[in-house]
């Protein structure tokens, strides 16, 4: 399979992902999207990884998924503190911090 | 064969993100990112990152999509009602046009690799071997950097999450919870001491055990947090 049907498929994850970043208003499922698009991003860079012969694209694979655990589980800890005072779960709402 | 597997693949994991984004009830988006995941490590090991495969089959759909589980039991989060935001509109368009863009930077491209195979696979190309000796060696400090980001996110989770001793309503001040009154023989050594030679006289002047605890207990309730309090009542009625 030639390595661009791969770049290709990364490419609609990644709008796809991003797309429900925008319409999607239950944080939860925003956190869901992101993890779309940061899996897009790390289909892309196996892919680079596979191109080149050489595994510094895997490393970064790697590294990328660490950031994501520590995204989820902070942004996990943030709802769990919005719903414990009854906050609406609801991004449109929660926008104290927009001024 | 891997023709075959890809398109599978690719069909599962986009058809999974699709799902995430377009499922109303979260379970069921959790879900569907627990499908395109695995579909995700297939094109992985397609691209012979055996060891980012089974990463991701272990700790993503494993451990993180777990915590997504539990955090939608326990937050429940039912079906969203449709929005009038212009981003309902926007959002979509903004995502097609990032698409278009993509693939026009794509395809127009004029990397000779990316119409390619890859270069020649080598013997052991992103075996677990392969992957550990660069961690420990070339890429020592952005794995050090990744221990300590895991030990901030986690330190950070807990904090964020904890329970919070005032803030919800009914909940006990801190005053409250240090007049409440304590049980007989409990508390600092003083106390304990100061109890005990209270006992020994009050068994050698009525020679009763079970009184003495009930005055003690008698005492704990009266004199309240400060303990000296129940060791002076006996004395005193002495």
């Amino acid at each position: 399979m030639a390595l661009d049907w791969y770049l290709a498929v990364s490419a609609l994850i990644f709008c796809i992902g991003a797309g429900g970043v925008l319409v999607r208003r239950n944080p939860l499922v925003v956190l869901l999207c992101l993890e779309l698009m940061l899996n897009a991003a790390n289909l892309a860079l196996v892919t680079f990884a596979r191109m080149h012969g050489g595994e510094a694209g895997q490393i970064f694979a790697l590294i990328v998924m660490v950031v994501a655990a520590c995204e989820v589980t902070v942004g996990l800890g943030l709802l769990v503190a919005i719903s414990r005072r009854n906050l609406p779960i609801d991004v449109d709402q929660l926008r104290e911090l927009n001024g | 064969m891997s023709v075959v597997m890809f398109f599978i693949a690719a069909a599962v994991a986009i058809a999974g993100a699709i799902g995430v984004v377009a499922l109303r009830n979260p379970l069921y988006a959790v879900l569907a990112l627990v499908c395109h995941l695995v579909a995700l490590a297939a094109l992985f090991l397609l691209l012979r990152a055996e060891f980012v495969a089974a990463a991701q089959v272990v700790v993503y759909a494993g451990a993180v999509m777990v915590l997504y589980v539990f955090v939608v039991a326990y937050v429940g989060g039912g079906d969203e009602l449709a929005g009038r935001s212009a981003l309902r509109i926007l959002g979509p368009l903004f995502a097609l046009a990032l698409a278009v863009e993509l693939f026009i930077a794509m395809l127009g491209s004029a990397l000779a690799g990316i119409r390619g195979y890859g270069a020649p696979y080598k013997l052991g190309f992103g075996t677990p071997e392969q992957i550990g000796r660069l961690f420990l060696t070339d890429y020592l400090f952005p794995f050090e950097a990744a221990s300590l980001l895991l030990l901030v996110a986690a330190v950070g989770a807990i904090v964020l999450a904890r329970r919070r001793r005032g803030l919800e309503e009914g909940a006990l001040e801190l005053k409250d919870l240090l007049a409440a009154p304590r049980p007989a023989y409990t508390g600092t050594i003083a106390e304990g001491a100061g109890v005990r030679r209270v006992r020994e006289a009050l068994e050698q002047s009525h020679g009763g055990v079970t009184e003495v605890v009930g005055a003690a207990v008698a005492g704990a309730a009266v004199g309240g947090p400060t303990g000296s309090a129940h060791v002076d009542q006996p004395e005193g009625e002495r």
